[in-house]
């Protein structure tokens, strides 16, 4: 089981490597606000293997109110861009 | 117990990174985006570090309110730099 | 290994090669769409996989966990699909053009499409 732990954090750090990459060569703000909603979302999976890593349940509540206003600034951003807010 | 040391000096690489690029940074509306990074990557490092209710209240106050705030503020003022002369009334 | 272990990471394997593959999506995608394309569906196909295994992992000493993975799985289908849309939604009025490859004719149908929805705009206020 320690494998896919390996396997699967390994993975989750060259996502976010890469979108890190696209977060400082992105030519807008429309491309680096689509890297921080891409990079939101990895984090979210990351927590929830970092609270079954550690065997902890109440470790998994911090990956809920993520998954639940993470989105907030993202929707922020995306008003203001179109001009709307 | 290797990985944990692998975890924490990427999250504190992709920190100060993210922090150098907010206070280098002309254009007043990437550094936002840079502190969404700054705070996503802070809450990861305080979950791993055994502190989940100070993760709790960075990813609830980090992400929301932190943006809201200085969107609202580039809106009411400006978004470049270079524009401090010309302040909208 | 138990039957659990073997089915959770399965499940947990392949939700991470659906990370793995939206985060190269978005950066080797040429156009804004397209990113929000990768960025957003194959990360949420891949959050739910693992998720979902890291429950299936965990059912076989207690089923609390179960609940709340999906409870997690529940929020992150409402909520990644809005910020794609609101995100695509600016995009296209800041009238940002989609990559087409090679075939200029495309690109000025498509400018001269949206110079008509434009005029329609005008018209209708």
């Amino acid at each position: 089981m320690d494998i896919i732990f390996y396997i699967t954090i390994g993975l989750l750090s060259l996502g976010m490597i890469f979108s890190i990459i696209r977060f400082i060569k992105g030519p807008t703000a429309g491309d680096r606000t689509v890297a921080l909603d891409t990079m939101t979302t990895l984090m979210v999976a990351g927590l929830v293997l970092l609270s079954a890593v550690f065997d902890r349940f109440i470790y998994a509540d911090v990956a809920l109110i993520y998954g639940v206003l993470g989105f907030i600034g993202v929707i922020v951003i995306a008003r203001y861009l179109e001009g709307a807010l | 117990m290797n990985y944990l040391v692998f975890i924490i000096g990427f999250l504190l690489l992709v920190l100060i990174g993210a922090a150098l690029y907010a206070v280098y940074q002309k254009d007043l509306l990437y550094a936002v985006i840079a502190t969404g990074v700054i705070s996503l990557a802070l809450t990861g490092l305080f979950l791993v570090l055994q502190a989940p209710d100070v993760a709790l209240t960075e990813a609830a106050i980090g992400v929301a309110l932190t943006t809201i705030i200085f969107i609202i503020t580039i809106r009411n003022t400006v978004r470049y730099e270079d524009e401090k002369d010309n302040v909208k009334k | 290994m138990s039957i659990y272990e073997i089915i959770g990471g399965i499940l947990i394997l392949i939700g991470a090669s659906f990370l793995f593959l939206g985060g190269l999506g978005i950066y080797r995608m040429p156009d804004v769409y397209n990113r929000l394309q990768a960025g957003t569906k194959a990360t949420t196909l891949g959050a739910m996989s693992l998720i979902l295994g890291v429950g299936v992992v965990k059912m076989e000493d207690s089923w609390t966990w179960i609940v709340k993975m999906a409870i997690i799985i529940i929020f992150i289908a409402i909520s990644n699909p809005i910020s794609s849309h609101a995100l695509a939604r600016a995009m296209y009025h800041r009238k940002r053009m989609p990559y087409i490859k090679g075939d200029p004719d495309k690109m000025d149908a498509y400018k001269d499409a949206v110079a008509e929805q434009e005029k329609a705009e005008d018209k209708k206020d």
